[in-house]
């Protein structure tokens, strides 16, 4: 795992592909999303959670389709099959790096969401960022096995997105519940369950991607 | 013949079949390659060569079929102590071209569970005239030097089989030679080889066993005759025939 960790990073460090993808697209969105909403308007706060996670799922999307990238080059992924390792091990470390990017794409892109959404500083923050991470995790996992089928396609720029968003609704309701009411700045009460839901999400998707890769990626 | 050496198998695939779609790639194929053997596969384009390099590698799974590795059947899913054994080269390289030739020689060392990769990175590096160039990324390196560094790559675990995809394509004649001349010290060293290529004086001078295969099956197995290519065309052209 370790080693293939670490390919990961020093691709992206020298590459800086999904970091870019992700911060660059969720920077346009911000932007065009809060010239949507008028700045006096009592609007702009309220719309302000559902924003944020339009921002976050379409700039994932977009990092998560580059992921394959390299691997492609080269044919390097026949190259990691060929090696005697547990498939499911490439999945997990694609996954795990994947959400670094996307997390630390979004966590440069929080201060510039409060100040273009005019959020108060008083809004719950920790349970907000909570959510952040489940989302990402979440979101790479099923992104990178969905990647993985669609890289193998015709049409892999479209097929990704297609099968991710809606998929991917569960994880955007809670990552959106929680977000309502830390914005608000009441506690989370009843939308625990959302985050235990994203929890559940998480777990079904890096269980059923690490079994299934193996035979996603094979002939 | 009093020089007819005894062969041990170490590989046997016993009727494989593969499928892709409705399309048969490979027809009940049987192959046993012994320790220290080599085999020339030849075959025009489409004819199942790649298939079934991948389905010895353990990359892809046959339709039908088994494998065994030394007697001992295995499945795709517990295949990789047989991974272990086999390097494979194709004619892409396997090499992320962002990462040094070093980075992805350490990085495959690693995936294989060497002991102490550096050292074997260093000896590799040294042994194919690479040493010069380890910390440039594969992206800037000649086809030929990528290539010798793909074959360092396959070679890092000291694999018992070494399965070569058409590794000739795009290199130039000095590249061959120098690709040649390492594949020879493999062979010296007893290592198997199955290659797949369309060039007839690479598997003269590489092989010493030749099997034809044409649209999925074997048309033809047999020793290293005096002239490959005529046996290669009187085969096609009598598979061709039967089909008219």
């Amino acid at each position: 795992m370790i080693p293939l960790l670490r390919k990961e990073f020093l691709i992206e460090w020298r590459a800086r592909e999904a970091l870019a993808t992700a911060l660059l697209t969720g920077l346009l969105l911000l932007v065009v999303l809060s010239f949507a909403f008028d700045p006096t308007s009592p609007l702009r706060r309220e719309a302000a959670p559902g924003a944020f996670w339009v921002t976050v799922v379409f700039s994932g999307v977009l990092a998560i389709g580059r992921s394959f990238v390299a691997d492609r080059e080269n044919d390097c992924l026949q190259g990691l099959l060929l090696a005697p390792l547990d498939r499911g091990t490439i999945f997990l470390a694609k996954v795990f790096a994947q959400t670094a990017f996307l997390l630390a794409a979004q966590l440069l892109l929080v201060p510039l969401f409060i100040v273009f959404f005019d959020l108060p500083l008083s809004a719950h923050l920790l349970p907000w960022l909570l959510a952040l991470v489940l989302v990402g995790v979440g979101l790479s996992a099923a992104g990178i096995l969905l990647a993985a089928i669609a890289v193998q396609t015709r049409a892999k720029e479209i097929l990704l997105p297609l099968l991710l968003v809606p998929l991917a609704v569960p994880l955007l309701l809670a990552g959106l519940r929680v977000s309502q009411r830390a914005f608000a700045g009441k506690p989370l009460g009843e939308a625990v369950a959302w985050l235990h839901l994203a929890v559940g999400f998480d777990v079904i998707v890096l269980v059923v991607g690490w079994l299934l890769f193996e035979y996603v990626v094979e002939d | 013949m009093s020089n007819e050496r005894e062969i041990v198998t170490l590989v046997e695939l016993r009727g494989v079949a593969k499928r892709y779609g409705p399309q048969w790639a490979l027809v009940e194929v049987d192959l046993r390659c012994g320790r220290a053997e080599s085999i020339a596969l030849l075959g025009p384009n489409g004819a199942g060569k790649s298939t079934l390099l991948r389905i010895l590698a353990g990359v892809t799974r046959p339709t039908r079929g088994r494998i065994l590795w030394g007697g001992q059947e295995v499945a795709l899913a517990s295949a990789s102590w047989g991974r272990k054994r086999i390097g494979f080269v194709g004619h892409r390289s396997f090499l992320y071209t962002s990462l040094s030739v070093r980075e992805n020689l350490m990085l495959y060392a690693s995936l294989y569970g060497l002991a102490n990769p550096a050292q074997r990175v260093a000896e590799l590096l040294g042994r194919f005239g690479l040493s010069f160039v380890q910390d440039r990324a594969v992206s800037h390196l000649s086809r030929g030097l990528e290539q010798r560094a793909a074959l360092a790559r396959a070679l890092l675990h000291d694999p018992e089989l070494l399965l070569l995809d058409e590794p000739f394509t795009g290199l130039d004649v000095e590249a061959c030679a120098a690709l040649m001349e390492l594949l020879r010290e493999e062979r010296a060293r007893g290592v198997s080889v199955v290659l797949a290529t369309h060039d007839f004086q690479v598997a003269e001078a590489l092989c010493e066993r030749v099997v034809i295969l044409v649209g999925g099956k074997f048309e033809h197995d047999g020793p290293l005759p005096a002239s490959v290519e005529s046996v290669y065309q009187a085969v096609v052209a009598a598979r061709r025939q039967a089909l008219a």
